[in-house]
């Protein structure tokens, strides 16, 4: 305990000399000792307040350089436009293929992670036993740690081979292989979040449900599953999140050209992965070319932050009160 | 008589072929399942057997040893791995008390108002914002306004922000599940709230803190696109002057402002260039960046298995 105490271990003193209800001095708290605790309070205060801050600086400068960018750019052209060459000597800022890019990879991706994670979170958490789900989750924890960097070398240089044997006219990028492994890389996010939610279903339920006569299956889909249904809403939420704002695999396996397409087997650019282009060039600070990535940083966090506003919504609906 | 037994008798029958069908179905959703799993299990393994496949012969000594070199059979990941452990220890200088503060501060201070609702929702949204978002603030706030560069000051304090609300949930998680009794006795002795947090929150929630604070840095070593943002050359064959001289006062900090490579954009600067020799050094720096952070996520999982073991209250 040490320097701070300020109770100072004292004779007794009467009640009767010491008058009124007030403490007496020496059992008071030193005047230092409340400055430093109020003092302390106020940096515990302002550590908190950063990340406020951070979102605040965030949405600062993503919105001024933006305001910035669409000063030279009518704000309608950037949305309807389907031609996005900002670097060229005549250029086009469409936002759409670089959108179009970004919708069709997260929906492969998706197309993957849903149907996995929904169906190993409903395996762990219902069927499997306790050693199998110690020893699952801990790897499932694991593969999300690998860093995106490297699961863009499996796309590219693992999964774009293979799929090239059963598809022969696949190009060396292309959205597909990506996408799948997107998928892959986010199901241990939607498994884990989706496993989550069902384990906090009471017992009871699914004891009322056996009772009937029910079986495993038919408890998880038509009891556990709907219970739990605001849950796994967030955590399919998340993973679009994810997906939306995956970059590395896409910069690395999808092709580099903005593609305004909604075919899987070809290359395209994502908003993420034009950001990257562009900083992996040595832009000039301040020119339209600079602003570009700060308007399409915006898309993007306006779509995370749409995703998540909705998944909110979906949660408050359809939470399950026990 | 004997005919309402035959009834009973069919409807027995037929109970029992309703029941072995929905067994069916729960053992055929059993083998799906273990199928997913599988699947996830195969594609880890694919991936690092495949870099293994690839990668093996270039893990030598003179691979941690050497600077990026258009040779690639010369090539090695010194600078990378050096910048990865310096930009790591201005993450963990900036976020750990910058995050264990704010974990306390919601936890233990925090009155119960709008402003607290704030920054617990700000949390929350902050962990979903995509990376390359962090990237693209850090250009405008780190390089630009505060003009820090493209230093290894400006990467660490992005990666920074980008953990602080794992630092942040992993404290506030540690410090909620101390007993209320923990600190009422420390109040009944006369303790500040201060002296409690101090020589009681903090120490019994260390180990917890530690476990997302690992997680979290393992998180940042494998970032790449808000470092990209950020400006970090990708072709870096010399190191940042050291953090200790041998003139007065024997500490520099002129490595803060170096420019630098980090592992994950050694390996993505390698990965792009279409010469195989050059996916080959890919494949090992993927093996290197791989163990890196499986090492640091197995400690955080092993801490945290420990810690539920031994913490009984």
């Amino acid at each position: 305990m040490g320097n701070g105490t300020t109770i100072v271990n004292e004779t007794h003193t009467p009640a009767s000399v010491r008058g009124p209800a007030v403490a007496p001095s020496h059992l008071r708290r030193r005047a230092s000792t409340r400055i430093k605790e109020k003092l302390i309070e106020t940096a515990l205060f302002f550590a908190a307040l950063s990340s406020v801050l951070t979102t605040i600086a965030i949405v600062v400068v993503l919105v001024e350089e933006s305001l910035l960018f669409f000063e030279h750019v009518p704000i309608w052209d950037f949305i309807s436009g389907t031609e996005w060459t900002p670097l060229f000597d005549n250029p086009k800022y469409g936002i759409l293929p670089l959108l179009m890019g970004t919708l069709v990879t997260s929906s492969i991706a998706l197309c993957v992670a849903v149907p996995m994670g929904t169906i190993i979170a409903i395996y762990l958490s219902e069927f499997a036993g306790f050693r199998a789900r110690e020893i699952a989750k801990p790897f499932l924890e694991l593969l999300a740690g690998i860093p995106t960097v490297v699961y863009g070398y499996f796309a590219l240089l693992f999964v774009t081979p293979i799929l090239q044997l059963l598809l022969p006219n696949l190009p060396g990028f292309n959205m597909l292989s990506a996408g799948l492994v997107m998928g892959i890389m986010i199901v241990p996010y939607v498994s884990s979040i989706c496993e989550d939610a069902m384990r906090a279903v009471p017992m009871g339920l699914r004891e009322g449900s056996f009772a009937m006569g029910a079986t495993r299956l038919q408890t998880a889909s038509n009891v556990v599953v709907p219970a739990a249904f605001s849950g796994i809403a967030a955590a399919y939420i998340l993973g679009i999140s994810r997906a939306v704002g995956e970059t590395m695999v896409l910069a690395i396996a999808a092709g580099n050209q903005p593609n305004f397409t909604l075919n899987p087997m070809e290359p395209a650019q994502t908003i993420t992965a034009y950001i990257v282009a562009v900083s992996l060039g040595d832009l000039p600070h301040g020119g339209v070319g600079y602003q570009t990535i700060f308007a399409a940083g915006l898309t993007l966090l306006l779509m995370t932050l749409g995703f998540n506003i909705g998944g909110h919504w979906l949660r408050r609906k359809y939470r399950e009160a026990y | 008589m004997s005919i309402g037994t035959e009834k009973t008798a069919e409807s027995l029958q037929e109970i029992r072929d309703l029941i072995a069908k929905h067994k069916r179905w729960d053992r055929i959703f059993i083998v799906i399942g273990l199928l997913c799993l599988m699947v996830g299990v195969l594609a880890f393994a694919a991936l690092f057997l495949s870099m293994v496949w690839h990668g093996w012969e270039r893990l030598t000594p003179e691979f941690f040893t050497s600077f990026p070199s258009r040779k690639a059979g010369q090539a090695g990941i010194l600078s990378a791995w050096v910048g990865s452990v310096l930009v790591m220890l201005v993450t963990a200088l900036a976020a750990v008390p910058l995050g264990v503060m704010a974990g306390v501060y919601l936890e233990e201070y925090a009155p119960k108002n709008w402003l607290t609702d704030i920054i617990e929702i700000n949390v929350t949204n902050l962990a979903g914002v995509p990376s390359i978002v962090y990237g693209l603030l850090a250009l405008g706030v780190f390089v630009y306004a505060l003009g820090f560069g493209r230093s290894i000051l400006s990467a660490g304090l992005t990666l920074a922000l980008l953990i602080l609300p794992v630092v942040i949930v992993a404290t506030r998680e540690a410090i909620r599940a101390i007993p209320v009794g923990i600190r009422e006795g420390a109040y009944a002795l006369g303790a500040t709230k201060w002296q409690t947090t101090r020589d009681h929150i903090i120490p019994y929630s260390s180990a917890g803190i530690l476990t997302g604070v690992i997680i979290g840095l393992a998180r940042a070593i494998g970032e790449t696109a808000p470092i990209i943002t950020i400006g970090a050359l990708t072709f870096i064959a010399f190191l940042p002057p050291p953090p200790l001289t041998d003139t007065f006062p024997f500490v520099s900090f002129e490595w803060l402002m170096a420019p630098f490579t980090v592992m994950p954009i050694q390996m993505f600067n390698w990965v792009s260039r279409p010469e195989e020799a050059f996916q080959v050094n890919a494949a090992a720096a993927g093996i290197v960046l791989v163990v890196m952070t499986l090492l640091m996520n197995g400690l955080a999982i092993w801490l945290r298995y420990r810690l539920r073991k031994n913490l009984k209250w």
